[in-house]
This record gives structure tokens, sequence and C-alpha cells, in this order.
């Protein structure tokens, strides 16, 4: 009976201990981005510093782009417009994260039920919207810069990634959700923190699809089977990165 | 004894008294915002430190068109933003008291509460409305004048001190206070009420040509304007941001790399608002095109390459996305729905 209790005081001192170390701190996800592992600043942008698998040399001069649906177990965000020209958008904190394994994921651009029309005020007034005539909504990510042509001079490509429109027929637009799910996998949280979330710009030009700036270089929008190659190619390029102790 | 502290007493106490009842409170002024505005856009740039107040915004617009702010009291904010021209003065560089051209357009003033970064002039050189307004009086090919004369002006004036006090609680009179008056009378100069504001309100109809118009303003395979000049949903038709527009080969003038030292900003200047072009003739920093006509050109078949060139310029060693005949006249007939005839003649805009 002795050893009995013994067992059961054990057992709730555990208990009681295990609640204990519990506790919420606050994390803070940072948006980094490189070029095959070279990291890509504001102050990289205009100079033709970075290669394409196909062989183009490319200068960045705008990216932007939306996370949404951003959760980190319970905590979410609703979306981000991340900025790396102008450093902004490029942290998101949570600050009442209970420790333990954490699911980290977000969707790159806006699913359909949130890609709606005219309604976020500060993506409006920040021009991220997507004409009427292509379906609306917003862009999913606008990718701006110079590539050296086939002749070796300048010339301008807007990687610009929105939902797959075919407008084949104009008065009967078929949309395609081009936005996709980046699940980062679990992590690990034990006190506050902040979590890199890494792009490799060049994967946007060569996996699985390999791409021709030559061929592929404005009005991609309208484009829908660029669109599709540009979704195949974005499912590679966020990847977790380092994990520091605040 | 007793008597003289009972005296000093009452004395005090009426001396404080009266300096209260001097002590006036500005009545706060409500923007009118426009519903597209209030429905699309985040709320307007009002600074805690320069609250619209109707004191401050009556004598913003009396310094405004207040001649005193100049050298030798000839010219007025109002002589290069001419109210009944969207505050332009239609020359294709502004010219000041001493009748020496500048070098750039008179920008048009409206709506500069959304300017969300609040980088204002061309070149983007001031930051801050206020800041803004400091320039042009001491600018000597503008009004030429120096600010501690300005003040002294205005200070020997017996109605400004009033004003200034009612606005801004004391009768001393610095550049400081004049240029938040101007500021608050300023960001009350809103324009939201042009024909395609009402279509998109649903209350008027778009012809064919300026409907198709639009749809070549938003098609990226032609005019591809909305990437820069905002939208249905950005009815202020313009992103606030700098661009080189391909105007040129090489640069004369540097615009907002002359500001930054950048190289790569060179060449970039300010995306003006589209609203009010028949008001706000001639076109571009420099003033250089005449017509609208001859701007869908530019863009059309005229675009310069340049190391700076925005990436949104297609087709650049085309020359531009040679739009037909008839997609630049429903370009034309479309920007010309953004004509807000309200805010020219609105009286509270008017000297």
């Amino acid at each position: 009976m002795k050893q009995f209790f013994k067992i059961l005081l054990f057992v709730i001192l555990v208990s009681c201990s295990s609640n204990d170390t519990e506790k919420e701190v606050t994390i803070t996800l940072k948006f980094s981005h490189n070029w095959d592992g070279v990291s890509v600043n504001s102050s990289d942008f205009n100079s033709f510093k970075f290669s394409t698998l196909n062989g183009e040399s490319v200068n960045i001069e705008r990216l932007r782009y939306v996370v949404s649906n951003i959760m980190l177990n319970e905590n979410s965000k609703d979306y981000q417009l991340v900025d790396l020209g102008e450093n902004s958008g490029l942290e998101i904190t949570f600050n009442n994260v209970q420790t333990g394994i954490n699911t980290l994921q977000f969707t790159f651009g806006f699913a359909d039920k949130d890609n709606v029309d005219g309604i976020y005020q500060d993506l409006n007034s920040t021009s991220f919207n997507v004409p009427m005539m292509l379906g609306g909504g917003y862009h999913y990510m606008q990718l701006d810069g110079k590539y050296k042509d086939v002749n070796n001079l300048d010339a301008n490509f807007n990687y610009h990634v929105i939902r797959a429109v075919d407008r084949s027929d104009p008065n009967n637009l078929i949309l395609e959700d081009t936005s996709f799910l980046v699940d980062l996998g679990n992590v690990n949280i034990e006190g506050d923190s902040t979590i890199e979330i890494k792009m490799n710009i060049a994967e946007w030009f060569k996996n699985p699809n390999t791409w021709d700036l030559n061929v592929l270089n404005t009005v991609l929008m309208p484009n829908f089977n660029a669109q599709k190659l540009m979704n195949a190619n974005g499912k590679t390029v966020f990847s977790l990165g380092k994990r520091t102790q605040n | 004894m007793r008597s003289y502290w009972y005296i000093t007493f009452l004395l005090l106490f009426f001396s404080c008294s009266s300096s209260e009842i001097e002590q006036y409170t500005p009545v706060p002024y409500e923007l009118e915002i426009p519903k597209l505005f209030q429905d699309k856009l985040i709320a307007p740039i009002l600074p805690i430190d320069n609250p619209l107040t109707e004191e401050g915004v009556a004598l913003g617009k009396k310094l405004f068109f207040d001649k005193t702010l100049s050298k030798d009291g000839t010219q007025s904010c109002a002589s290069c933003h001419n109210p009944s021209k969207a505050f332009t003065d239609n020359l294709k560089t502004s010219i000041g008291v001493d009748g020496i051209s500048g070098k750039r357009n008179a920008m048009p003033l409206y709506n500069l509460a959304w300017n969300f970064d609040e980088n204002f002039s061309w070149d983007g050189k001031d930051f801050t409305l206020e800041n803004q307004a400091l320039d042009p009086v001491r600018n000597p090919i503008e009004l030429h004048a120096n600010w501690t004369n300005v003040a002294n002006r205005l200070q020997s004036n017996s109605e400004y001190k009033t004003l200034f006090n009612r606005a801004f609680g004391t009768s001393k009179i610095d550049s400081i206070l004049v240029t938040k008056a101007i500021a608050q009378f300023e960001r009350t100069l809103i324009s939201g009420n042009s024909k395609f504001d009402q279509y998109l309100l649903g209350n008027t109809t778009l012809t064919p040509e300026e409907e198709n118009g639009f749809n070549v303003f938003m098609e990226e395979a032609k005019g591809d304007c909305f990437h820069c000049h905002g939208s249905n949903n950005n009815p202020l038709w313009t992103d606030n941001l700098f661009h080189n527009n391909g105007l040129d080969r090489s640069f004369l003038d540097l615009g907002l790399g002359a500001v930054t030292g950048d190289p790569a900003d060179n060449g970039k200047f300010k995306t003006p608002s589209l609203r009010n072009l028949a008001f706000t003739a001639p076109y571009m920093h420099d003033g250089r095109f005449n017509t609208l006509e001859e701007v869908i050109n530019h863009y059309s078949e005229g675009l310069q390459p340049s190391a700076t060139i925005d990436p949104l310029m297609k087709k650049v060693n085309q020359g531009g996305v040679n739009l037909t005949a008839k997609d630049k006249a429903d370009l034309k007939a479309f920007l010309l729905t953004l004509t807000d005839f309200d805010f020219v003649n609105n009286p509270n805009f008017q000297e």
C-alpha cells in the first residue's frame, strides 16, 4: 500500500511539473531570400548578379508577394504582403505560442475563397490587384527585373504570378486556383525565438520547369500555361531556415 | 495687511480667469471622404502633431492665396497651383518671382493625404506635406523669400495674429506654423467625383469607346497602365511611387537619383495621378508633352531604353506596345472620364 502511494505521488509530481514547463512564448517568422544560397536583399537589386538555370543573367528590381493563412498551430494571420524592395512585411510575430511541437504552414498567394476582388484595402492601396478581365482578385507575386537577351541586350521581365485564367472565351473565363500550400512541417518551440522562412528565388526559374526568359518574359498574367508552370516551380521555393533563440 | 492679501488674491484670480477665457479651442475639421476611397483605400495620413481643424484649414487657405509669402509680394502658392486648373499652371515649367523658369512642371494638388509614403514632389525630395511647403517659399527660382521676413510680415498683420492664435493657440508666427496651416488646407483638396467614379458607384454608364479605353488601360498586353496608375480598386490613379517611364536614353534631370544618390534611381519620377488630365496639360515632370495624344504615343511607340527603365515598360526595343489608332483614341476617352468638374469648381478651394 505504501509503495502504491509513493507511485501515485510521483505520478502527480511529474504531471504537475510537466504542466509547469508549458508556457507561451513569442515567435517571429522571418522571410529571407536567396539565389541558390546566396543571400538577396534590396541592396542586391538593380545589378546583373544572378543567373537562371537556362543561362540568362538577371537583375531584380521588384519582388513582392502575398502569403495567406499563415498558421503556427492555433496562431494564425490572414495574410501578409512581403515586399523585399521596400523591406516591409518581412516579419510576422505571434505572441502567444505554446512551447512544444508546432506545425508551420501558409498559402502562397490567396486560395480562391480569399481571393475576392477589391476587399483588401491595404493591397488596393498598393495596387496589387488583378484586372477583372483576368478574373479579378490579387497578384500572388510580382517579380520584375531585367535579363540579358540572346543579343546580350537588356530586356524586361515581369514574372507575375496570379490565379491561372483561360480566356479562350472572354465571356466565360475558366479560372484555376494556382495558389499552393507551403507546409514547413513541425518545429519544436522552446522559448522566444525567430524562425527563418527561406525563399530561393532561383527555384522559380528551374524546378521542375527550366524557364527561358527569352520566351516567357512579359505579359504572363493572361498566359494560362505560364501560370501553371509558375505554380509547379513555386512548390520548391520555400524552406525552413535557421531557428534562433531571442 | 490682511486686506492687502485679499486684494492680491482677487487680482490673481481674475488674472487666471481672464487668460482662460482667451484660450480658444479650435474645432476639429471633418474630412469628407468619398465613398470609393472609404471602401477601397486605407485611411488617409493625418499627422497627430497637425490635426485638421476648421481654423487651421481656413488659415491655410488664406496663406495659400497670399502673395505675402513671396519676396516681392507678386506670387502666392496659387500662382503656380491654380484651383481652376486642378492646382497646376498649364506652363511647361513654372516661372518664379524673378521671371526664371524652373526645371519642373507644377504638380497638381489633390488627394495628397493618401500619399501613404509621404514622399512629395516629382523627385520625392520632401518627406511630409509640411516639409514640402517649406521649400517653394525660400526657393530662389520660386517665391524667393526669406522665411524670417515672411514670418515678420505676417506677424505685423493683426488679423493673422488672431487667426494663428485661434488655429494653434499662439500668435507667435513662424515657418513651422505657416506650413502646418498650408498642409492642413492641402489635405482637404479631395478629388473623387469624376464620371468614372459615378460609373463605379452605379450612377452612370460609359460609352463603348470609354469602356474599351478602360480595357486598354487594364489589359497587360495593351496599355498595362494599371500596374502604376491604379484601377477601379485604387481610385487614386497613382501608386505614388517613382519610375523611369522611358522618356530618355540619358538624363539631364536625375529625378529621384539626385535625391537618393543611388544611380539605380536615375531618371525616376513620381507617378502622377491620372485624375483631371483635362486641366493639367502639359504633361510629365518637365512638361514635354502638350497633349494626351503625345503621352499615349510615347507609351505606344516612343519608349527610350536606359539602364533604369522600369521593367513594366513593355517591348522597349520596339518603342512600346504599338496600340492601334482606335485603342489610342479610346484610351484617351477613358482617361477623360477621370475629370472631376466639381473639384475645380469647388468654392471651398477658390480664393
